[in-house]
């Protein structure tokens, strides 16, 4: 039933962890959640974690679960209450679908613009920009991606709405022109304020520093970035 | 119910579409298999996917979906016979897990850069993927297929593994399977390949392994 302790392993500047903390929020489920300093991994994260050696790590009882997608399918199987997936199959395949690509297209993207120079700046910033105007087509006319009400989808999508505008800030660029992605930018500002979610977001002025420093580690060697466009 | 036209469009050779006909196959749900020539893309796969332009693609009635495990879960969400995932969350948590892991760090970070790279970078990669072969070993002692007595999800997903790695250890003339060190890997692959519905299901050895050398010349600096 899950009435087992319940642990997060988390970053606090990390969006992967961050959606497990909304998903579990969401579901009132309690959790204790633990920092781990990623640049200074400690033996208990590679030890529940010895893959991939990264947060977050979601511990269920003695069970440890990773990787962000697989920890939320997870919650919602374990927690039933608030479903975050829809119920129809082709819904469900659809919200995966649009995680796996928000993560691996605009995700990747949009650091790699950030970190960027010159014409591979633009490269980046091309991508990053057709996919928001993918994803703009699938908010259309709604307020969440779940509907009504806050579902999977929106949990995965959410780093857009907190990560991108800082590291528009960080990169001095635009991605996110309210013009051009109305549905989007609409989407962001009802994500934001959501109550779980506007109760548990990052500290700006923290992030905007760390994201600053994470480009000045970056930018050196960013080619080898580029193969991820 | 699932009794609409189902369509499956796919490369001959690709990994990723052979798990989804595994998957109908063993529910025993019909479809049409449409080859798609994916040096030469046609106007169907880029309506039907026009996000990656990739194969494989599921087609049921007038829906398509696209990515193989995202498929995967369609799949054992629509036909409810011979289920593919395992009921519990925990241990549905655990097949996809490995699924991507080993898809990420066995398959292209190893052995596909083992191939390709050489010197410091051929080493390492043969390093990673031998850490992930040490961890599957570990969790497919003692059981036929990572599904128990029966195929299951896992098997599906990392079947690749089966009949790809061989191809490219010969083509590479490289190890990427130590199969004295890996005795329980090497049995699954025994049986996995053995299986009615994989058997028959399998590319041309000759004419994969022409095209994966010539992959891999293109992939290689001179």
């Amino acid at each position: 039933m899950g009435s087992e302790d319940v642990k997060v392993l988390c970053f606090w500047a990390s969006p992967f962890s961050l959606r497990v903390e909304w998903a579990l929020k969401l579901k009132g489920v309690e959790y204790e959640y633990i920092e781990e300093d990623i640049y200074n991994k400690n033996t208990l994260l590679l030890e529940l974690n010895p893959i991939h050696k990264k947060v977050p790590v979601l511990v269920h009882g003695s069970k440890p679960i990773v990787e962000s997608f697989v920890i939320l399918e997870y919650i919602d199987e374990t927690w039933k209450q608030h479903p975050l997936l829809p119920q129809d199959p082709y819904q469900r395949a659809h919200a995966r679908f649009w995680a796996n690509f928000a993560e691996h297209k605009l995700l990747y993207a949009s650091f790699i613009a950030m970190v960027a120079s010159g014409d591979d700046t633009e490269k980046a910033l091309n991508v990053a920009r057709d996919s928001v105007e993918k994803i703009e087509q699938e908010i259309k006319g709604k307020k969440f991606f779940g509907g009504d009400n806050i579902g999977y989808l929106d949990i995965a999508l959410g780093w857009i709405s907190y990560w991108i505008p800082v590291y528009e800030e960080v990169g001095s660029m635009q991605i996110l022109d309210p013009l051009r992605f109305p549905a989007i930018n609409a989407w962001m500002t009802n994500f934001l304020n959501h109550p779980v979610i506007k109760d548990r977001l990052p500290p700006r002025d923290d992030m905007v520093a760390y994201i600053h420093t994470r480009k000045k580690i970056m930018s050196p060697t960013y080619h080898d970035l580029m193969k991820y466009l | 119910m699932g009794s609409k036209d189902v369509k499956v469009l796919n490369f001959w050779v690709s990994p990723f579409g052979k798990r989804v006909e595994w998957a109908l196959k063993l529910k025993g749900v019909e479809y049409e298999y449409i080859e798609e020539d994916i040096s030469n893309k046609s106007n169907l796969l880029l309506e039907l996917n026009p996000v990656y332009k990739k194969v494989p693609v599921l087609v049921h009635g007038n829906k398509a979906i696209a990515e193989s495990f995202v498929i995967l879960e369609y799949i054992d969400e629509t036909w409810k016979q011979y289920p593919l995932m395992p009921h519990d969350p925990y241990e549905r948590a655990h097949a996809r897990f490995w699924a991507t892991s080993a898809q990420q760090k066995l398959g292209k970070e190893g052995s596909w850069t083992a191939l390709i790279k050489s010197g410091e970078e051929k080493e390492k990669a043969l390093n990673t993927a031998s850490e992930v072969l040490e961890k599957l070993e570990e969790e497919i002692k003692g059981k036929k297929f990572f599904g128990g007595d029966n195929i299951g999800y896992l098997d599906i997903a990392l079947g690749w593994i089966s009949y790809i790695i061989p191809i490219w250890e010969e083509v590479g003339s490289i190890q990427i399977i130590d199969r004295l060190k890996f005795p329980a890997i090497n049995e699954w692959m025994t049986n996995f390949l053995n299986h009615p519905v994989v058997k028959d299901s399998l590319p041309p050895r000759d004419k994969a392994l022409d095209y994966y050398h010539l992959s891999v010349k293109k992939h290689t600096p001179n």
